[in-house]
């Protein structure tokens, strides 16, 4: 197959930047980011400049990938990160556009990296539930019912790729705090700070991100298919705890 | 050199117990006088950094992701042991220590396995109690399943996702304390030596990956948890980024490096397809539960539905009905291998064979099986565009796990004091073999559980001496090495890249020190190794400059890393003449073709010295003794 790559080449936060076009010659077994790697391999020994693009696992799990195909995240394939894309879900004499995530909450690096430090600040904030190492008792002291844990389940299953932030045209951080959110807040072992945790990380996430419209494009494009009903959650808990911290006096902040 | 590893005299049972009594304590006020480095945010070293600050630790974190939460850990996916006995099925402490010593084929330390297994329990609870989401029973309790080389269900799992869970629960409680202060978090920064002086580990020398800075840290102790190696083999089920570096240049200042051969080649991998893959993706052994694994009983091209099952050769099932698909990974790998080279391999390059859901979902429904299985079959299909409900899986044995790593004591610590090795980086449980859902299990029960109380034996002598400086001419010395190699590796403009050299280096290695390994051929990849290096030297190319994000810079530190790692991982292999878990020498079998280990003259661990660039490594050795669980030849009939 022969595929025309219009690649965004930017050198430092602060460069300007532009596509840059590249004829490629690729075979269908291969995963899209291996071809980013044989084109690297070809700049590489012409003496260019490879293209700075993230992966790690390589099998969809650590959230490192992150690429902007045709203007979709991870590309066409539902359900699928960057690094498990394959070729053979484009033709023959595609022209396919790369692009970094673009977003004021995940600012640019180099070519297709970004920061997304920002998600880190949003776990801090609260995005766990406090257990010095130790203090645990016995794991079948607590019940969980099934349902709820498979539901926590679903909202854990976020590989925080940032692919909801990116898609989202107000660059809402909404999917991924709410999954987080969720997660915690719907086990038992989540409630002592449940109201602590929604105002704590709600607060961090909208000083780096936008607001949540319901366009539902980061539900369409997560690749671990994260429900927008989390959002619903979230908001719930957010009125809930603000009353409460009302109530307290303030105190929970 | 005979090597002591301070294990606790009397009984094995009641060692961890009077260990801790007898180990020196740190005060809590005084805690936050010490300084503690930990390189790697995985299962260990998150869990670590996260307890080491909740008692009050000074802590700095290093990792070269963007991230804590990217690292390795996360892909492991089938889950986690311990000996809770839920299911009432005959297990305890004791029969998880003696599964997993007679797993690693009597090569492990018994006092420190005999310590994971006794750890293992309070795992479960602390994790449950962070948030972890286990699978559940409908009755709300924990839900369990079987693993590899064990009789019990004593794996505890979160779907296809355990590491996931796992990794952000150690995650979630580290960025707890960074939140608060206690941590210090410094990401995309990776360790390019480690700071020797008056014979003690004081800090370590990094590159900030973004500018190409070069900085120095001090530090009252440096703990390496920066996993495996098996990434020297190029293609493996490890990440991209995973390398050795870390734990090899540790190794080059004076830290011992124990059994580079055990690596382990994990069974249920999909076959390679293209000569330009990059990695093999793991099915979790999991699958095994349900999967049936088989080959053709002659070769044939034909379509799995088209052989009729009389002409069918359930391999395992056959050769050992007592465990059936559920052996130990060892002994699954080579069984695969055996097959496939008697050319019954299936597939477009014959190079896999069949695990088979095709009785489970007649017998459980394909929903069942979507429920425990339901996100590798996707991942499985995306992979190869076949559909697992419908045809069986092809899979084949892919480097996976690295038993050996840097020699550590009984307190987790190398032979440079100060320096520790925790999880995956150091050699400690798992003997020549690591059973499946105990990776896991030894990466958090070193970071939650052990060194956080070991590491107080060390410090507590140090209080009321000076705080730890980078202003020392080793500090110095060390950036100026560091520097010199990035200079040198800048100016590389030959014809080859980075890339290629890895993967013909890892060609060798896989050739001649994977599954099946002889004299002849491991002196040949000692050679072939060497022939490479010095191409490597004269015509190595690297694009860009030091003082930018420059990835191929990166990895060039990583692969010349590899080239010494592998030579060792030969070395070692050829030493040790005998066969034992993943260590298959073809000159050491049993007629049946099983491991044929020799217990008088290989009970030891070897420990490897560094001696210098051109001096080869010097073998030392920490003699086993098997008071509890007496070595026999395993057998899983």
């Amino acid at each position: 197959m022969r595929l025309t790559l219009q690649i965004w080449r930017q050198k430092a936060p602060d460069a300007p930047g532009a596509f840059v076009d590249y004829q490629v010659d690729a075979s269908p077994e291969m995963s899209f980011l291996e071809l980013l790697d044989q084109l690297n391999e070809r700049l590489t020994l012409e003496g260019g400049d490879p293209i700075a693009f993230e992966s790690d696992c390589r099998e969809g799990i650590c959230g490192t990938c992150g690429l902007m195909i045709n203007g979709i995240a991870h590309g066409p394939q539902q359900g699928t990160a960057t690094c498990q894309l394959y070729v053979r879900r484009f033709s023959d004499g595609d022209v396919i556009t790369v692009e970094p995530w673009r977003s004021a909450g995940f600012p640019p690096v180099r070519d297709l990296v970004v920061d997304r430090s920002a998600f880190d600040d949003i776990i801090q904030a609260g995005g766990y539930i406090t257990v010095p190492t130790g203090s645990a008792p016995d794991a079948n002291l607590v019940q969980v019912a099934r349902g709820e844990a498979e539901l926590a389940m679903d909202a854990a299953a976020c590989i925080g790729c940032g692919a909801c932030v990116a898609s989202c045209p107000n660059g809402a951080g909404q999917l991924f705090t709410a999954a987080k959110l969720a997660h915690l807040n719907l086990l038992p072992q989540g409630q002592p700070e449940r109201s602590r945790r929604t105002l704590a990380m709600v607060a961090q996430m909208e000083e780096h991100f936008g607001s949540c419209t319901n366009h539902r494009e980061c539900e369409a494009q997560c690749p671990k298919g994260v429900s927008i009903d989390f959002i619903t959650m979230m908001n719930r808990d957010y009125r809930m705890a603000v009353r409460e911290n009302r109530k307290a006096g303030g105190e929970e902040r | 050199m005979l090597l002591d590893a301070g294990t606790p005299a009397g009984p094995i049972e009641e060692g961890w117990d009077a260990h801790r009594f007898g180990v020196r304590l740190v005060n809590a006020n005084n805690k936050r006088r010490f300084h503690v480095l930990v390189v790697g945010s995985g299962l260990a070293g998150a869990s670590a950094a996260a307890t080491l600050a909740e008692l009050g630790y000074r802590v700095t974190v290093l990792t070269f992701h963007d991230s804590p939460r990217r690292a390795h850990s996360i892909a492991a996916q089938g889950g986690i042991n311990a000996a809770k006995n839920y299911r009432n099925d005959g297990d305890s402490v004791f029969r998880l220590f003696y599964d997993t010593i007679k797993g690693g084929d009597y090569r492990a330390r018994e006092a420190n396995v005999f310590r994971l297994a006794q750890v293992s329990n309070q795992i479960i609870d602390q994790c449950a109690a962070q948030g972890v989401p286990f699978a559940r029973e409908y009755g709300g309790l924990l839900d369990n399943r079987s693993f590899g080389g064990a009789q019990v269900s004593r794996t505890f799992y979160a779907r296809g996702q355990t590491g996931q869970q796992l990794l952000l629960g150690a995650y979630q409680a580290l960025s707890r304390q960074i939140g608060l202060g206690n941590v210090e978090l410094l990401s995309r920064t990776e360790l390019l030596d480690v700071v020797v002086a008056d014979g003690r580990a004081v800090g370590v020398v990094a590159r900030r990956l973004l500018t190409g800075e070069v900085v120095s840290i001090a530090a009252h102790a440096v703990v390496l948890a920066t996993g495996g190696y098996s990434n020297a083999f190029f293609l493996s089920t490890n990440a991209r980024n995973s390398n050795a570096t870390a734990i090899w240049r540790a190794h080059k200042r004076g830290a011992l490096f124990a059994n580079p051969c055990f690596t382990q080649i994990h069974p249920t991998c999909i076959p390679q397809s293209e000569s330009f893959q990059s990695k093999l993706t793991l099915m979790s052994e999991s699958l095994r539960n349900d999967g049936r694994i088989w080959v053709p009983r002659e070769t044939t091209d034909a379509p799995p539905e088209a052989v009729a099952e009389d002409d069918r050769d359930y391999f395992l099932e056959r050769r050992y009905p007592a465990f059936g698909n559920l052996v130990p990974r060892d002994v699954a790998s080579r069984a695969a291998k055996q097959v496939i080279d008697a050319d019954l391999g299936v597939g477009p390059r014959r190079n896999g064979v069949y695990l088979d859901f095709a009785e489970a979902i007649g017998r459980l429904g394909a929903d069942t099986i979507r429920t425990r299985y339901g996100n590798l079959f996707e991942m499985y299909e995306r992979i190869t565009g076949e559909d697992p409900y419908r045809q069986p899986m092809r899979i084949y044995p892919a480097p996976h796990y690295t038993m050996g790593g840097l020699w550590v004591d009984y307190n987790l610590m190398t032979t440079v004091p100060g320096l520790y090795a925790i999880g995956e980086a150091n050699f400690s449980d798992h003997g020549a073999n690591r059973l499946g859902a105990s990776a896991l299990m030894q990466g958090l029960a070193d970071g939650y559980f052990i060194l956080p109380v070991t590491i107080g034996d060390y410090l507590a002598p140090q209080l009321g001496q000076p705080e730890p400086t980078t202003d020392r001419p080793e500090f110095a010395a060390a950036e100026a090495q560091v520097r010199e190699q990035v200079a040198r590796f800048t100016s590389a403009r030959g014809s080859r890249s980075v890339d290629w050299f890895h993967r013909e280096l890892g060609r060798i290695l896989w050739d001649e020190c994977g599954m099946a390994r002889s004299r002849e051929g491991l002196e040949r990849a000692i050679a072939a190794i060497r022939a490479l290096r010095a191409e490597w030297d004269a015509d190595l190319r690297v694009p860009g400059t030091g003082d930018e994000l420059n990835q191929s810079l990166e990895r060039a530190g990583r692969v010349q890393d590899f080239f010494e790692l592998g030579e060792l991982m030969c070395r070692d292999a050829l030493e040790r003449e005998e066969s034992c878990g993943g260590h298959f020498r073809l000159e050491h079998q049993t007629p049946d073709g099983e491991a044929l280990r020799d217990d008088e003259r290989f009970t030891f661990v070897s420990a490897w010295r560094h001696a210098g660039p051109d001096a080869p490594a010097e073998l030392h050795r920490e003699d086993l003794q098997f008071r509890l669980a007496q070595p026999t030849q395993r057998s899983y009939r």
